[in-house]
């Protein structure tokens, strides 16, 4: 097995022990909910969005490390984007997930989320750090369907 | 099963226990899994109440049926036909000796413990249950034993009641008394939770269904590797178990039926095997069990199954019972001396299950790192959401201990959980 702290790296520690943007937001933003039925992990995204630029972005919820980590640092990443811009790291956060190719550009969009890298490694766990991403859609596109990993 | 002896057999320093003692050391060399490494460590099997391991008999028993007995049953007039029909029809005869059943036409071979449950839920219940009728089950339910209910309840108007558990995870027996009454048509429930362990005193509940006018189903998928089976002791008129968990193969499992109850039911699917006489206009139906077995069965599955109960006889529920419940006593000695470490579900009458939380780590986080030491255990919700519910938390971590484990198995998962803390401290 790859090294489990290429996981459990310490950004990601970091972060799940203490969750940046860990609140609600008022009823005007837009949410939805996430839900990984394998381990339980349940968040609610909340995002608001003005002129085409995520003003601001909140989770709350309960989950692993994985997930709790990939939400908090999403909503570091994202706060302030364009939505072009955020669908765009969306996407290479995806493949770096998923297919590990990602190209130069990438590095830049993803910034301090590369340290993800190593969950590709850990297959049953890629889901938990996407999940918050699919409920962060969700919530932008308005879906009311809660989104399950499985 | 006797609870009552079961209770007296734990009390802390007992007499030696009559020899010849178990030790899994003498079996462990039958599974040939047990040999194998995970991320190049020695396997530490603790998931065992989600699938046991097969011993060489059961996959020599399989292998045997293919290389030198396969053939259809009930439908051929040559020798290897009727050689497989045999076996197939002992093997049935096996599973009524080893749950005690009067009958063999009582025993009706299906996929596992989820298909028992919905065949009774579709034909006992499609033609007992009524609108307004109640079914009784437990909050200790695995899903297999709540969803068809549910299903049925929504399609005939009856109404589901819930026994609640306290805060052992024991079954609130009060409250049971109170919710049967003259409505009550079933009382379903699991003989050891998988969640939890509990062990439920399901003679003297299924009495109290049977004094109010209900039948009782007993959901024995955990119990049945664990503890002798008698379901005339029990006097259910149901019990279902799966072949998987007690050391058989996959896709084969057992409905225990009472014979008047089963010839009774309307048959579940239609198809060969299942008929006597078929025109356009009309078709008459074989008796049960054969009624209830459409289509060509798992006839290798059968065979494997009938020779892990040979196995297991061979070593004996009450020697495997005994030997579980002290790896079970050192399991939790160990495992609550770790600090934030809480065990979720001390009932006083346990099997060898331990669901445990800690304070600082997510248990499909410790599952993962586990996963790393060669240890598999189960994370999630066990499907128990209710259970999950009761205790207001979404997961456990799981370690379900067989009698091929060893203290060496547990002081891995131990040293595993050394490797929590220190990547969560
Ligand atoms: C208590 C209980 N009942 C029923 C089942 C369902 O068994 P199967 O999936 O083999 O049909 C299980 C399996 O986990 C169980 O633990």
């Amino acid at each position: 097995m790859s090294d489990l702290r290429e996981l459990y790296q310490e950004v990601i520690l970091d972060h799940a022990k203490k969750p940046r943007n860990f609140h609600t937001m008022p009823d005007s933003a837009r949410a939805a909910d996430g839900h990984n039925p394998l381990c339980g992990d349940r968040l609610r995204v909340f995002v608001r969005v003005e002129n085409g630029v995520i003003q601001d972005i909140s989770f709350t919820g309960s989950g692993c490390a994985i997930s709790t980590a990939s939400a908090s640092m999403m909503t570091e990443a994202l706060k302030g984007k364009s939505l072009a811009d955020a669908q765009a790291v969306f996407e290479s956060f995806h493949d770096l997930l998923t297919t590990g190719n990602h190209a130069d550009k990438d590095e830049e969009l993803l910034g301090k989320l590369a340290v993800f890298g190593g969950v590709r490694e850990f297959p049953v766990r890629v889901k938990c750090a996407t999940l918050p991403w699919h409920t962060l859609q969700a919530a932008l596109q308005g879906s009311a369907a809660p989104v399950k990993t499985e | 099963m006797a609870v009552t002896t079961v209770k007296s057999t734990r009390t802390p320093k007992a007499p030696a226990p009559p020899a010849p003692a178990f030790s899994p050391d003498d079996i462990r060399g039958d599974f040939p899994i047990l040999q194998i490494t995970s991320h190049g460590r020695r396997l530490a099997y603790l998931d065992n109440a989600a699938t046991s391991q097969k011993p060489q008999a059961v996959i020599a028993a399989m292998t045997r049926f293919y290389n030198s007995q396969n053939a259809n049953i009930h439908r051929g007039v040559y020798e290897l036909s009727t050689q497989a029909t045999a076996a197939y029809e002992i093997a049935r005869d096996r599973v009524r000796q080893f749950i005690n059943a009067a009958d063999v036409r009582e025993i009706v071979f299906v996929r596992g413990a989820t298909e028992a449950i919905n065949l009774v839920a579709a034909s006992w219940g499609g033609t007992n249950v009524r609108s307004g009728d109640e079914i009784i089950l437990s909050t200790l339910e695995h899903h297999s034993n709540i969803v068809p209910w549910q299903m049925l309840a929504q399609r005939v108007g009856a109404v589901l009641r819930v026994i609640p558990i306290n805060d052992a995870g024991e079954l609130c027996l009060e409250q049971y008394e109170k919710l049967l009454n003259p409505r009550t048509r079933l009382v379903a429930i699991t003989h050891v939770s998988n969640a939890l362990g509990t062990i439920n005193p399901v003679r003297q509940m299924v009495r109290l269904a049977h004094a109010a006018g209900a039948l009782a189903l007993v959901d024995g998928a955990q119990s049945v590797p664990h503890l002798p089976i008698d379901v005339r002791a029990i006097d259910c008129d149901f019990f279902v178990f799966s072949g998987h968990k007690i050391c058989g193969p996959t896709g084969i499992g057992v409905l225990y039926a009472r014979q008047p109850i089963l010839q009774a039911m309307p048959p579940y699917q239609g198809g060969g095997d299942m008929i006597e006489t078929v025109t356009f206009d009309q078709t008459t139906y074989a008796p049960a069990p054969q009624k209830f077995e459409a289509g060509t069965p798992n006839i290798s599955g059968a065979l494997g199954l009938a020779a892990a109960l040979d196995y297991i006889t061979g070593i004996g529920l009450d020697r495997i019972g005994g030997y579980e419940r002290q790896l079970l006593l050192y399991a939790q000695e160990k495992l609550t001396r770790i600090k934030g470490l809480k065990i979720v579900g001390t009932a006083a009458d346990k099997a060898a299950v331990i669901s445990f939380v800690l304070s600082y780590a997510h248990p499909h986080d410790v599952g993962t790192i586990l996963d790393g030491q060669g240890v598999a255990i189960r994370t999630g919700h066990h499907c128990c959401q209710p259970v999950m519910d009761r205790y207001g938390i979404p997961a456990t971590a799981r370690a379900s201990l067989a009698f091929y484990n060893t203290r060496e198995d547990v002081d891995q998962l131990v040293l595993g959980l050394e490797k929590v803390k220190e990547v969560f401290h």
